[in-house]
């Protein structure tokens, strides 16, 4: 099933925390909804499911306009940050509970969860209480349970956000392998760009309450469409710059360019898109070498001021004889500019 | 100076001051009637087994479990609607329910009976249907009515504020109506609080004095209850059969603990 959300405006507590957003899913996508918190993007995905109504704007699931339709009535499926699992049913009544309100057989109800818990890997678990099961499990018991009903979109919020490191990357492989499997046209919200692009078709950014861009994770990180979607999808320098004589200028460094002289600038350079090395003549002093496990931080400051930090991998030749207080070569190996007062 | 073996034995005298408190503001007193009951234990049998005892110990049962199917049901709803809706005046309604644990019995008894008397507002309708209230059954249905009122209600109204509105969310994106909601989510996790709001109003409508004594009147054979009964007896210097009524009241208690004790042990497994 294929979503169209148009236009739509949400005020919540006085304050618009969605202004005109407007987006499509195909039928069968995994998409991703990331943004900051405050951006509105759980609200956007709670207008879709009818737990919320919005302002204004409509809501087209296939050729149905369901922006009017009670939540009940869409049959959208829809997994909830802190799992919301029913504390005193079972794992077998919590996954059962959207057929058994439907009156669907209870034969064929033992069927479905019977399958689904084989499916999430709950197998055995049927019998347990929410309070018996881990943070992992107790997500998968959600999903399965947002799934019973075989709804034709599914929806999850911070699926993730309420479980450690660790089960957070086992579970994101395994929506990814579900979602292979079962086909169901799916959104889901995360404010954590690294889930966003290891788990989804496709990325759409949210700041303030509107779209800033939709496109494949590759599409976003080679050609951010703002300032914010290149700041917030990475660790970047930002640097200000002008125009002049066919460059770029920002303090020592000078970047060609084609654009007009004379035009006050902010160059975003990815923390990886830089290159150190040791040159006593150089641009900068290193100020701290920080080492992040099987990558080292380079914090530098350009001769003018202005600081810079790069990274490299652990053993990186480019690192020899880079220490705080050395002198070193600057080379930008790939930026994209930005207006410094952005068009209105 | 400083007595390590001394601080140790902190804790321990604690415990045994608070234990030695309640054996002798609780225990002591207890088995004090006890002994007295066992003393003459005939005579005390005989004093419960009159007329007047046997009765006035039903209407106490008969009015709690009026009070009880009527606490629970608006400490369930009221509840919700406290915590869940939004409406003028619904923290002044939050604050009026606990009026009656600040406003002693004896003046509710008295209001009542003001509300309810020959003057009273509300006299002349009741009188049209032929309804009395002072010194009538039904005036201790509505006292205990009102020194119950907030029991059930505080209780459900702490749970439902700590249970947030997702489960009934997640609910409802599964395709229950309302009334599902309320009959299969809502209500299964107000279970342990209306218990212990229902064990409260238990307690304290089987202990309820004052505001049935002024507004009821005790009145043998008609509005006397097990605790006015006890007071009676007192007063007629027929001691055997007051303590005898004071020991049935005190088992009720205990057994009502002892049944949630359970209630509560079951749910934690």
């Amino acid at each position: 099933m294929s979503i169209r959300v148009q236009q739509i405006y949400k005020k919540l507590g006085g304050v618009e925390v969605v202004r005109g957003v407007s987006f499509e899913v195909k039928s069968g996508e995994l998409v991703a909804l990331l943004g900051p918190s405050g951006s509105g993007k759980s609200t956007i995905l709670r207008m879709i499911a009818g737990l919320e109504t919005a302002d204004r704007g409509e809501v087209w699931l296939d050729d149905r306009r369901v922006d009017h339709l009670d939540v009940r009535e869409r049959q959208i499926g829809f997994v909830f940050q802190h799992y919301a699992l029913f504390r005193h049913m079972t794992v077998g009544e919590n996954i059962a509970f959207g057929l058994d309100v439907r009156k669907v057989p209870k034969d064929r109800q033992h069927t479905r969860v019977r399958d689904l818990t084989a499916l999430m890997g709950l197998s055995g678990l049927e019998d347990r209480l929410p309070a018996q099961l881990s943070g992992g499990q107790r997500q998968r018991v959600a999903l399965a349970r947002a799934l019973a009903p075989e709804p034709t979109l599914l929806l999850l919020d911070e699926p993730f956000g309420a479980v450690d490191a660790k089960v957070r990357e086992e579970l994101r492989r395994w929506l990814r392998r579900l979602h292979d499997e079962v086909h169901t046209t799916s959104i889901f919200v995360t404010h954590d760009q690294e889930e966003a692009f290891a788990v989804a078709d496709r990325v759409m950014i949210l700041a303030d309450g509107a779209l800033q861009q939709a496109d494949t994770p590759t599409g976003i990180l080679d050609h951010p469409a703002t300032e914010f979607v290149a700041r917030f999808v990475g660790d970047v320098n930002v640097l200000d710059a002008r125009t002049g004589g066919g460059r770029i200028v920002a303090g020592p460094l000078s970047l060609e360019t084609d654009l007009a002289d004379g035009l006050d600038v902010h160059v975003v350079i990815r923390s990886y898109d830089l290159k150190f090395w040791r040159d006593d003549v150089g641009v900068a002093t290193v100020r701290r070498v920080l080492p992040l496990g099987d990558r080292v931080r380079v914090e530098a400051v350009l001769d003018g001021g202005m600081p810079l930090f790069a990274q490299f991998p652990r053993r990186s030749s480019l690192l020899t004889g880079v220490e705080p207080g050395s002198r070193i070569a600057v080379e930008v190996t790939h930026a994209r500019t930005f207006p410094a007062t952005p068009a209105a | 100076m400083r007595d390590p073996a001394w601080t140790r034995h902190v804790p321990r005298l604690v415990i045994a001051a608070v234990l030695l408190y309640l054996a002798s503001v609780v225990v002591v007193p207890l088995l004090a009637l006890v002994k007295t009951v066992l003393e003459s234990p005939g005579e005390a049998l005989a004093g419960l087994l009159t007329e007047d005892a046997l009765g006035a110990l039903w209407r106490t049962v008969v009015v709690t479990a009026i009070v009880l199917v009527g606490n629970v049901t608006f400490g369930v709803l009221g509840g919700i609607v406290i915590v869940r809706d939004s409406f003028p005046g619904r923290r002044l309604l939050d604050a009026l329910v606990d009026l009656p644990l600040a406003v002693s019995p004896v003046m509710t008894g008295l209001s009542l009976l003001v509300l309810f008397g020959r003057d009273g507002w509300l006299h002349a309708p009741l009188a049209a249907v032929g309804v009395t209230v002072p010194f009538r059954f039904p005036a201790l249905v509505i006292a205990t009515l009102f020194v119950t009122l907030p029991f059930t209600l505080r209780e459900v109204v702490l749970v439902l504020e700590e249970l947030g509105t997702s489960e009934e969310q997640a609910a409802a994106t599964l395709g229950a109506t309302p009334w599902q909601i309320f009959w299969r989510v809502t209500l299964p996790n107000l279970r342990r609080a209306t218990a212990l709001g229902a064990t409260l109003t238990t307690a304290r409508a089987l202990g309820e004095f004052g505001a049935v004594l002024v507004v009821g009147g005790a009145i043998a054979g008609r509005t006397q209850t097990a605790t006015t009964f006890i007071h009676t007896a007192m007063e007629e210097r027929q001691e055997p059969a007051a303590y005898a009524m004071s020991l049935v009241l005190a088992a009720l208690a205990i057994a009502l603990l002892a049944a949630l004790e359970r209630l509560q042990a079951q749910e934690d497994t």
